[in-house]
């Protein structure tokens, strides 16, 4: 295939250094199928061994790789070169303090996140088999098991921009995922949690967390289906 | 085992404890979004498109309605409906960008007693002249 020219515009910042981020312009060869991490890589191995941002497996799974390119917020491993132009703009991710050039302190994010208690809740004796559940039932929930915890929703979100102590979509997708399991027995407390005034209530359904979201989770849906679940237990 | 907890799902339904404030406002903005799409176009219709239309409003016109001698008091029960529902989906839409938009504890405090007191002073004062309106023309 075809090489052509393209430069991307990284956002670089090292703390050791710099006071403010500033842009630097890296013009590189690729194949329209390559992806912005093959890029990235490229720039790190053979150009600028300096350049520092988080991958692991490179499949759109993990989740490490989130950043805002283009002015989005994307996995680097799930965006070609052919969908995005001759010059390509890499950021971190916003709202969240940055380390070092494309790595942020996810430490705020994995906060909210545990705050939601994450994980099944059943008091009830352990079945000798599995706990049984209908296809129903789980398809109830079936979009928000989706998430991987890149934080792309979150860190596109206006509300969470502007106050930090915003809970954030991503915390309440991953609420969402219990709330309506019908194997658990704690959506009680997770509504009251996210009933604070930094819960459910800070979303104005802005709708960057769906655009956002590299898992195709209807987010903001979900987080209006929190908010009626609290209105209905209360009618 | 799956009737079972769809049972035990029903009866922990009940409730859950925390801030009822922010659910019944956000319940209000939906239900009052919904009124207001209705009677905002009613008064948009009537006030601007219907007789004597935009240009021809005056003082009279309105007063004309008010001291109706048959509908006077739907008009002004029209109108205050209008006043309550547009003024607080109105100002709880300013609390949500005070809440938003000042970080500082003390400054938004501030500036949601002030947008309080002017939502109160203003929305009793239209009522009461909603109320007691009398001149006859």
């Amino acid at each position: 295939m075809e090489k052509s020219k393209v430069t991307l515009k990284i956002k670089r910042f090292n703390p050791e250094v710099d006071k403010t981020p500033h842009w630097e312009n890296y013009a590189i060869e690729v194949e329209p199928t390559d992806r912005i991490l093959d890029g990235l890589n490229y720039i790190k191995w053979y150009q600028d061994g300096t350049l520092s941002f988080r991958r692991s497996c490179a499949h759109g799974i993990c989740g490490s790789d989130a950043m805002r390119i283009n002015g989005r917020n994307r996995l680097a491993c799930k965006v070609l070169f052919k969908e995005m132009g001759a010059t390509i703009s890499v950021e971190p991710i916003a709202g969240l303090p940055v380390l070092k050039d494309l790595i942020v302190d996810m430490e705020l994010f994995m906060e909210h996140y545990r705050a939601v208690l994450p994980y099944l809740i059943n008091d009830d004796p352990p079945p000798p088999t599995e706990r049984y559940q209908s296809p129903a039932d789980r398809a109830r929930f079936d979009d928000t098991t989706k998430c991987i915890l890149c934080a792309c929703c979150t860190t596109s979100c206006p509300s969470f921009w502007a106050k930090e102590d915003y809970l954030g979509p991503a915390a309440i997708v991953q609420a969402h995922r219990f709330i309506f399991d019908s194997r658990d027995q704690a959506a009680d407390k997770r509504l009251e949690i996210l009933s604070d005034s930094d819960g459910v209530w800070r979303c104005r359904t802005i709708f960057n967390c769906t655009d956002a979201c590299p898992r195709n989770i209807e987010v903001t849906r979900a987080i209006g289906e929190v908010k009626q679940e609290m209105l209905f237990r209360k009618m | 085992m799956i009737g079972e907890s769809i049972v035990r799902q029903a009866a922990a339904r009940k409730s859950y404890r925390g801030n009822l404030f922010e659910l019944y406002a956000w319940f209000f903005m939906r239900v009052s979004g919904v009124i207001l799409g209705i009677i905002v176009l009613a008064h948009l219709m009537y006030q601007h498109f219907g007789t004597p239309g935009v240009a021809g409003i005056k003082w009279d016109t309105i007063v004309g309605r008010w001291t109706d001698p048959q509908m006077g008091t739907a008009w002004r029960i029209f109108d205050l409906i209008l006043l309550i529902f547009a003024f607080t989906h109105g100002s709880n839409g300013v609390r949500y960008v005070l809440e938003d938009y000042v970080p500082d504890r003390a400054w938004r405090t501030l500036l949601k007693t002030l947008l309080f007191l002017v939502y109160l002073i203003l929305l009793l004062a239209g009522s009461y002249i909603i109320f007691s309106f009398k001149t006859a023309i």
